[in-house]
């Protein structure tokens, strides 16, 4: 229930962008899809630069990942063949915070899979760690499993873990441990509402419009009110409810507790 | 005798006839929408005033009609004697009782395999003249069909799909003719209007928005690049009975976000058109953008209204243009007449004299990202506007949204996207939609109804003092004198469409389409 809870959440806005913003699928015909990938300095050059306007923000600028995966490494799950990365590079990914390249031409979106292929050629840096002692800091000391749930065990105050190694970087997940409020998840928004009569509720939008609003409270309750009955909403835009582990975890078990969430790779 | 007349329903579709006069005096007929707009004028007003401001709170759902494919329903039905016409995605358009929802015929046309199109299946409705039902298909057909069975009586070929051409818009009858325009603006197209013999579908005449070598305008695109500028045609014009004179907008030059290689003012993309439908000649031009870098179409449906402007009546055709300027011209000259900001907006220092943009320095896109208000979906969009005879007040759905617009590389290849950039989202502000009621001579603002997210659907007005309005999948009707809220209802599902009122036997109904639904709402 959890994990579905906060897809809807989480993909739920980005589906708004999607209407609001002219998404173009660039490459909508298969033909185009089994054109090779070029391999000129030019085509590469610009690729490069292609890669750091509109890539790097998310993947970092050596496809070192960040919040997105990482790119700097030779398999790419999501694109098996060149086919499939020119694919998602121009169409984005459904379901994930992947965008269309709407902005991109055919050629463009061609160059830039050339440079996210010739980054796997670097070597990436493997995660350091014990990834078991990281599942018990998980399970017990860091108290993670009372906000996050794996594969629908847990919590719900946050969002789902399953797979989280696959979606964000080692460094940026131990920056979200250290620093909450560094990132968040798109459409992600702590709100607090306050009743004409009654308490106020503070939790994660679930949803929202002109006429109401959802919040989803830690206990997992969802709480519906009409806005015609509140006296206010507040918005801690880039907020999370997330405290920072930086004094409560010792660096090793930080370490440990990033290789245990960096081990969570795509949710099968 | 109630079963006695559900049985006769059909046979009262065999009576469907609409010859141009009752088009022309749809004043008359409050109870049927017998054109896009109801009628020539593009007011999307109704004059039943059966729903009103004191009722409008006990609307219910009396029907629906569903469809299966996944592209939204965005039609805006036409309702004739009982009977309504609506198109649904990929390609179809169906014949529905307009009483009780029950579907009367079905023409369903396949798609090629290799058919492309930029912004999904849709398509905003059909054309009725005589008793033919005029429909411009997705891979950019025009066909006539028999009202009464759905039987295709002819079937033209406005341009080749494989090229990028669509057809999305609804056509619009005047006299003998169905004029028609197309969609396509993101694959380097050369926009049209076309006019066809409603009885034959031989074709009268042919606009071409962009002049060709050695005619007057042709100067205005630098090099070769007119045959690739786009000017499309996809939403609605109206027409001047007292002049016989049609009005059509048109769409962005291409490539959209790159104009290095079309310098000039790029005639006549986004533009109003006046032309005189019998012989397809322009009358005046009048172009809101030119040389436009932000995709900022200025197809949407302009409306005919008469206003007060320094102490005069003046016939004037107004609109809200995505470039976020409200514009009042003079409709027999097409002369400016007044204009201002209806949403923010960050790119010109305003209208001068005649009505043209003064462009700020440096607010074209960039290969880094140029934050910019309004986005490139605009101040407003393709969904219909509304004017209230009543009220005086010209009112749209706005949307208040910046964008990071980028520019990138276009390089052209026949059928494929050319649009030379894009946009990013700024998410450093949120963005929201209000429903804006303007002086219609003026734009000034008269009071606005706050929406929590920009939409993209249109408005109405009714005789009942109502506007009908959508915001996410929310259909709601606000007091036409002062926005204020009078009923809502959650649809389930994003609306982009045009509402509609219509009656039979008396009893008015209201019509939205709702992501995959077209839901119709009555009294009791």
């Amino acid at each position: 229930m959890a994990p579905s809870r906060y897809g809807a959440m989480y993909n739920k806005p980005r589906m708004k962008s999607a209407m609001f913003f002219a998404i173009f699928s660039i490459l909508a015909a298969g033909a185009e899809v089994r054109m090779k990938l070029p391999n000129g300095k030019s085509d590469l050059a610009a690729g490069k630069k292609l890669f750091e306007h509109h890539c790097g923000l998310c993947h970092g600028q050596q496809g070192e990942g960040g919040r997105g995966p990482v790119l700097a490494k030779p398999g790419l799950s999501r694109a098996p063949d060149d086919a499939a990365l020119v694919n998602v590079i121009a169409n984005g990914l459904r379901g994930t915070e992947m965008p269309g390249a709407d902005a991109m031409s055919e050629r463009e979106v061609r160059q830039t899979a050339a440079h996210v292929r010739s980054l796997g050629k670097l070597r990436s840096e493997p995660v350091p760690g014990d990834v078991a002692k990281g599942a018990e800091i998980y399970r017990g000391k860091g108290g993670c499993a009372n906000c996050h749930a794996l594969k629908g065990d847990g919590g719900i105050a946050g969002p789902g873990l399953a797979g989280i190694g696959g979606r964000r970087s080692a460094a940026y997940l131990r920056d979200s441990l250290t620093t909450p409020d560094s990132d968040l998840p798109d459409g992600y928004l702590l709100v607090t509402a306050t009743p004409k009569a009654g308490p106020p509720i503070t939790g994660a939008r679930a949803n929202e419009d002109s006429f109401s609003i959802q919040i989803l409270h830690p206990s997992g309750r969802v709480h519906s009110f009409w806005k015609s009955e509140l006296l206010e909403i507040k918005k801690q835009r880039g907020k999370s409810s997330m405290p920072s582990y930086k004094a409560t975890l010792t660096d090793n078990e930080l370490t440990g507790l990033v290789a245990f969430l960096a081990s969570l790779k795509e949710e099968k | 005798m109630k079963a006695l007349f559900l049985l006769i329903a059909p046979l009262l579709a065999a009576q469907v006839r609409v010859p141009f006069e009752r088009i022309r005096d749809a004043g008359k007929e409050p109870g049927n929408w017998l054109t896009y707009s109801r009628d020539y004028s593009g007011q999307r007003y109704s004059p039943l005033d059966q729903i009103n401001s004191a009722n409008v709170a006990k609307l219910r759902v009396a029907w629906m009609s569903q469809a299966d494919e996944a592209d939204t329903v965005q039609t805006s039905p036409i309702v004739v004697d009982g009977i309504m016409f609506i198109t649904k995605p990929p390609n179809i358009v169906e014949a529905l009782d307009a009483r009780t929802g029950r579907s009367l015929w079905t023409y369903r046309r396949d798609i090629p395999s290799d058919f492309r199109g930029c912004c999904g299946k849709v398509n905003r409705g059909v054309a009725i003249l005589g008793d033919s039902i005029f429909y411009g298909t997705i891979d950019a057909h025009l066909v006539a069909l028999d009202a009464r069975t759905g039987a295709v009586r002819w079937d033209v070929t406005l341009a080749d799909p494989k090229l990028g051409y669509s057809g999305t818009g609804a056509p619009l009858a005047i006299k003998d003719k169905i004029i028609v325009g197309m969609a396509g603006g993101e694959f380097g197209v050369r926009g049209f209007i076309d006019a066809y013999d409603a009885k034959t579908g031989k074709r009268a005449w042919r606009f071409n928005t962009i002049p060709e070598k050695g005619q007057p305008g042709n100067e205005t695109w630098a090099g070769e690049s007119w045959r690739t500028g786009s000017a499309t045609t996809w939403v609605t014009g109206v027409y001047d009975i007292d002049t016989n004179t049609l009005f059509w907008g048109t769409g962005n030059p291409g490539p959209d976000w790159n104009g290095d290689s079309r310098k000039g003012d790029n005639l006549y993309s986004d533009c109003l058109l006046a032309i005189d439908p019998d012989t397809g000649a322009k009358k005046w031009h009048f172009q809101y953008t030119p040389h436009d870098v932000n995709d900022w179409d200025s197809t949407q449906t302009p409306i005919l209204a008469e206003g007060l402007f320094q102490g005069q009546i003046c016939k004037m055709v107004v609109l809200a243009n995505r470039n976020g300027f409200y514009y009042s011209l003079d409709r027999d000259t097409g002369k400016f007449i007044a204009g201002r900001p209806f949403v923010k907006q960050t790119w010109a220092k305003g209208l001068d004299e005649s009505g043209r943009p003064m462009r700020l320095p440096n607010t074209t896109p960039t290969a880094d990202g140029l934050l910019l208000w309004p986005s490139l979906g605009g101040g407003s969009n393709w969904y219909s506007s509304t004017f209230s005879p009543q009220t005086k007040f010209y009112y749209v759905n706005a949307k208040e949204q910046g964008a990071i617009y980028l520019k990138g590389e276009a390089e052209f290849k026949a059928g494929a996207f050319f649009n030379g950039g894009g946009q990013r989202r700024y998410k450093g502000e949120d963005p929201y939609g209000a429903v804006r009621a303007l002086d219609v001579a003026t734009g000034e603002l008269k009071w606005e109804y706050k929406l929590h997210m920009p939409s993209h659907a249109g408005l109405m007005t009714t005789a009942g003092g109502l506007v009908f309005g959508s915001n996410q999948s929310s259909f709601f009707a606000l007091d036409a004198k002062s926005g204020g809220l009078l009923w809502r209802f959650e649809a389930g599902g994003t609306i982009v469409a045009n509402p509609i009122s219509y009656s039979v036997d008396g009893k008015q109904y209201v019509a939205i389409a709702a992501k995959h639904n077209l839901l119709v709402f009555s009294l009791d």
